[in-house]
């Protein structure tokens, strides 16, 4: 292979402005696929986030319960309804509504998910309607009852307080910030907490919070699980456990696995927002197509500059022949021309993905004046763009080789 | 094979031709047969020249020898092999290891010195630039009295030093022949006697065979066989009567 190195390496640097100008072509087009790459990563990893508020990447709940017919063979509503087979009996079944109920042996349930690899943090949770007054003004919201540290792991509440500190002790209560602002109180002030199964008692606020979004802010009040599992008349018991993965997107994935080793209804937040997530994949498509695009330009580019080579060089390729050079080193000698290229492209391009990055960062910012994004160091995005560019220019460089190698070497000399 | 030139007479001439024909465009109504069944034999060592009007088919017979092009018909042995009819890839291999070429128009690669341009064919058999290659280079450079010149890449040599840097590039790697296409065609009178004198030399010190086409019957008469090529077939093939450093 020396000899095709040493020949498409001395060919390329021969080519001058002809090779620099395409493998300036190809690092703007491999820098902008880079680029958008992490940008969107990044981007919709963060309106995730934002979106999702404290809803888990995958929550575990109780089976919901399903009415069912005492006798067999007749539960089928296509039967049930026709009717028509000698000796049924015709039923209706009505949906039941579901009730608040504890997850089965939930403690036990816990230790089987801290066993998968992919779960990070487990938080159960008791979560329940409820109202909240103070003086004149009553909130319906949701009641929920955690456990402080477990819950900050996986929804990073921490992170998310505004005033106060996280910690709800028997008698404590935090609140998001526009309920906090729609009753008048401040950290330290008292509210009543009731709801159906109880009459309720007086709370001091804690802390207040900010999920980013006004509704969010409105939904939830957090207490002690065992407040909560008081308030909701589910003593030791718990009504959802959130779960938190490595990989946001593989959530699915994990919510399958562990949905086959627990009893219980296991949902990622992919089935929960679909919405979101048919928006989000919208967007990754879209994207696709714009950097399939942009490869698809620097293929052709590079193509269309070997193919002009091939020409300008078809004596230098009819002497190399006669010398004594087969057809399968001519072909493999502008192949190289072609890997050289998405080489020198993907380095440079990878360098100017990651400064337009940088760039674009300080420039963009979100309504609440942080960083849209964060541009970072992405090594296997570097790896498979280096990849896929070598592989692309060999590709873009297929059809200018194969061109070169069918030179009839004696046609080639007398031009 | 090329290192050791056997000079005994049982060893198989370089080239032995038995009717070959060759036919463009076969089957097409351009048909037109240039060559009708040539028989043509070069010896280990000879200096012949080709000699024949415009469209006598001297090119296309030194395509033909030179593997550069197929047969319609007849049998062609190199060094013995019947090679005719064999695989493009068997056909480049014996033009690397069996013959060198010399072509009007220099034809070295501009992306490469003088010096690296004389050591290709051996990058291409051995894969790899090696000492002995450059060192072989070296002293064909110097041979051909271009020893200060190995450096300089080919724009910056006049045409008659870029004729000498090809003559020792077809002389890399030792060949049993080399076939020459008009290598003086392009040269002032000067510089196209240096030439000749140069591959005049190449065959008595190496042994190696040379065909040379010209249209010179000047340069024709000093080779020590001149071969006569017209309408297709060899009309005169005559030995020169003994130049005076013959001692082959």
């Amino acid at each position: 292979m020396r000899f095709e190195w040493t020949v498409a390496w001395r060919f390329l640097r021969e080519g001058g402005a002809q090779t620099v100008l395409i493998i300036v072509g190809a690092t703007l087009g491999i820098a902008f696929i880079v680029f958008i790459t992490g940008f969107l990563g990044e981007l919709q990893r963060d309106i995730v986030q934002r979106t999702l508020g404290v809803q888990p990447h995958i929550t575990v709940k109780p089976v919901e319960e399903v009415a069912r017919a005492l006798r067999g063979g007749i539960a089928e509503p296509g039967a049930a309804a026709q009717g028509t087979a000698a000796g049924q009996v015709l039923a209706d079944i009505q949906p039941r509504g579901q009730r608040l109920r504890s997850i089965d042996q939930w403690q036990s349930m816990v230790v089987r998910l801290r066993e998968n690899p992919d779960v990070v943090a487990i938080s159960p949770l008791v979560s329940g309607p409820g109202l909240v007054t103070r003086g004149d003004s009553n909130k319906s919201l949701a009641i929920v009852g955690i456990v402080p540290e477990a819950y900050a792991q996986v929804t990073r509440l921490d992170k998310k307080l505004i005033a106060g500190i996280l910690r709800v002790d028997p008698g404590d209560v935090l609140l998001g910030r526009d309920l906090a602002d729609d009753l008048g109180v401040e950290v330290g002030d008292p509210v009543r907490l009731s709801t159906p199964n109880s009459t309720g008692d007086t709370y001091r606020v804690r802390g207040i919070f900010d999920l980013g979004a006004k509704n969010l802010n409105q939904l939830y009040a957090f207490v002690g699980l065992a407040t909560a599992q008081a308030l909701h008349a589910l003593p030791g018991g718990v009504t959802s456990i959130d779960v938190t993965v490595t990989d946001l997107w593989d959530a699915q994935r994990v919510a399958a696995d562990l949905g086959r080793s627990i009893p219980h209804l296991v949902e990622s937040w992919i089935t929960v927002n679909k919405q979101l997530m048919v928006a989000l994949s919208n967007q990754t498509l879209m994207t696709r197509m714009i950097r399939v695009t942009f490869g698809m330009v620097v293929a052709i580019g590079v193509a269309s500059v070997l193919m002009v080579a091939v020409v300008q060089k078809t004596r230098e390729i009819g002497i190399l022949r006669a010398m004594g050079a087969t057809r399968s080193r001519v072909l493999r000698v502008f192949l190289l021309q072609g890997a050289l290229i998405g080489l020198i492209g993907a380095v440079l391009g990878c360098a100017a993905g990651y400064a337009l990055g940088r760039l674009m960062s300080g420039l963009l910012r979100s309504a609440d004046g942080t960083q849209l994004f964060i541009a970072r160091l992405d090594f296997p995005l570097y790896a498979y763009t280096l990849l896929g560019a070598i592989m692309l220019g060999v590709l873009a460089a297929a059809l200018p080789a194969r061109r070169a190698a069918r030179l009839d070497p004696a046609e080639a000399i007398r031009m | 094979m090329s290192g050791t030139r056997p000079q005994n007479s049982d060893a198989p001439p370089v080239v032995a031709m038995h009717g070959v024909r060759k036919t463009f465009n076969p089957g097409l109504p351009t048909e037109a047969e240039v060559l009708h069944g040539i028989d043509l034999v070069v010896q280990r060592g000879e200096f012949a020249s080709l000699i024949g009007p415009s469209g006598s088919g001297k090119s296309t017979l030194l395509n033909l020898i030179g593997l550069l092009d197929w047969p319609s018909g007849g049998d062609y042995l190199l060094n013995g092999v019947p090679i005719g009819a064999a695989n493009d890839d068997t056909r480049t291999r014996a033009r690397l290891d069996t013959l060198g070429f010399v072509f009007q128009f220099h034809h070295l690669l501009p992306a490469f010195s003088a010096l690296e341009n004389v050591m290709l064919p051996g990058l291409m058999r051995e894969g790899r630039f090696t000492e002995a290659g450059r060192a072989n280079a070296r002293a064909l450079l110097t041979a051909v009295g271009l020893a200060n010149a190995a450096d300089k890449r080919p724009a910056e040599l006049s045409g008659g030093m870029q004729q000498r840097v090809a003559i020792a590039r077809s002389l890399a790697l030792a060949p049993d022949l080399v076939l020459a296409d008009e290598p003086t065609g392009n040269l002032d009178t000067q510089s196209a006697d240096d030439a000749f004198a140069l591959l005049r030399r190449f065959n008595q010190e190496r042994g190696c065979a040379f065909l040379i086409v010209t249209h010179d019957p000047r340069l024709a008469a000093r080779c020590d066989r001149v071969i006569e090529l017209r309408d297709g077939i060899v009309e005169h093939d005559r030995k020169v009567l003994a130049p005076a450093q013959s001692g082959v």
